[in-house]
């Protein structure tokens, strides 16, 4: 495509931190054209002090997410024809997160609520130990699988309804790593990891809305996670192992 | 109080009304169809003791599970310190069973 035939795209872009405004950019259109692709043609041609954060482009590292056309996406893998609507994109930081400049979202009270959640591997031996031999196919392991692929992407935490009303909330993304390490059988921190679960900021705020389920971009089920939260905990202060 | 132990009652009252709640919309269904009167009504409960537990059961249940539902609310929607939650929630608790005590001793005392 090129010239006078060039297909447009009317797209507003937040500019500022927490006070600023949405700026409009006409960007060309091209085939199989991603939203980061947009934004990296308004900082390489239009205006480059936009700030914007990616890494690695191809959907691992989930740097990249922003809020295109009201809704959070991984943008490096998101088509700008499946999100396109009338010829206009708008693109934002990610909701619920404070904003450092333009696109670029703090991360920090995200990572912040892992650490709450107990969600770092606690190992039951030592490194003298032999390695623990875990059949791929057996239950348990099945079960942490099923929600390990998290990116740490923010999606789920910036979809989530529950994260907006309660701002204690440890959100979909910290109680799905914490269910995939309660599943963990070489694990032993569960106690701890369950009683997070239980507290103020835990799995119990979950009104199972699932937009963190539709929206997750690595198709997981934070949802499902937190009710096997709420499972367990219940289990757990029935046999009066936590409070 | 804790959000393990509020939800652990709150799903306990709630498990609890599924059958009351049945008992209870068959009982209006079936006095409205067959257009008793409220003397007849009272005269089918008045020293019942069965209605008597069975209302009564019914009143502490929906006590607990509205005040932990209203804390739940209040939390969100307000923004309460847990203090003032769990005070809310004891006061509306403390109100929905004496109502609805009175309401029972109404309808079964003689």
């Amino acid at each position: 495509m090129s010239g006078a035939a060039e297909t447009m795209i009317d797209v507003r872009v937040w500019r500022g931190a927490g006070e600023g405004e949405y700026q409009a950019f006409t960007v060309p259109r091209r085939d199989s054209q991603t939203v980061l692709d947009v934004v990296t043609w308004i900082q390489r041609h239009a205006d480059p002090t936009l700030a914007y954060r990616f890494a690695c482009r191809v959907g691992v590292c989930g740097s990249c997410a922003m809020t295109v056309n009201g809704r959070p996406r991984w943008t490096c893998r998101t088509h700008v024809s499946k999100v396109i609507e009338d010829g206009r994109l708008e693109i934002g930081p990610l909701a619920n997160l404070p904003v450092i400049r333009d696109l670029a979202a703090d991360m920090a009270p995200f990572f912040d609520k892992w650490q709450k959640a107990e969600g770092t591997f606690v190992p039951s031996r030592t490194r003298h130990e032999p390695l623990e031999r875990i059949s791929p196919e057996s239950a348990e392991r099945q079960a942490a699988d099923a929600a390990i692929e998290c990116i740490n992407c923010g999606v789920c935490y910036a979809a989530c309804d529950t994260v907006r009303w309660s701002p204690d909330y440890f959100g979909p993304a910290a109680l799905n790593r914490s269910w995939s390490l309660v599943n963990d059988v070489r694990d032993a921190g569960n106690l701890e990891r369950l009683a997070a679960a239980a507290s103020n900021g835990g799995c119990h705020n979950c009104h199972s809305h699932q937009s963190c389920e539709q929206l997750c971009p690595k198709g997981l089920n934070p949802t499902a996670s937190i009710a096997g939260l709420k499972r367990r905990t219940m289990q757990a202060y029935i046999r009066g192992e936590i409070t | 109080m804790s959000a393990v132990r509020l939800y652990v009652w709150q799903r306990l009252t709630a498990t609890l009304m599924v059958p009351l709640i049945a008992v209870h919309l068959i009982v209006i269904i079936y006095a409205t169809n067959r257009g008793l009167s409220a003397a007849e009504i009272l005269g089918r409960t008045r020293g019942s003791i069965a209605w008597g537990l069975y209302y009564g059961l019914f009143v502490i249940a929906a006590s607990i599970h509205g005040a932990i539902g209203v804390r739940g609310v209040a939390r969100e929607w307000l923004g309460w310190r847990e203090k003032a939650l769990d005070r809310l929630m004891w006061i509306f608790g403390t109100i929905l069973l004496v109502l609805g005590l009175r309401a029972v001793i109404a309808v079964v005392g003689t």
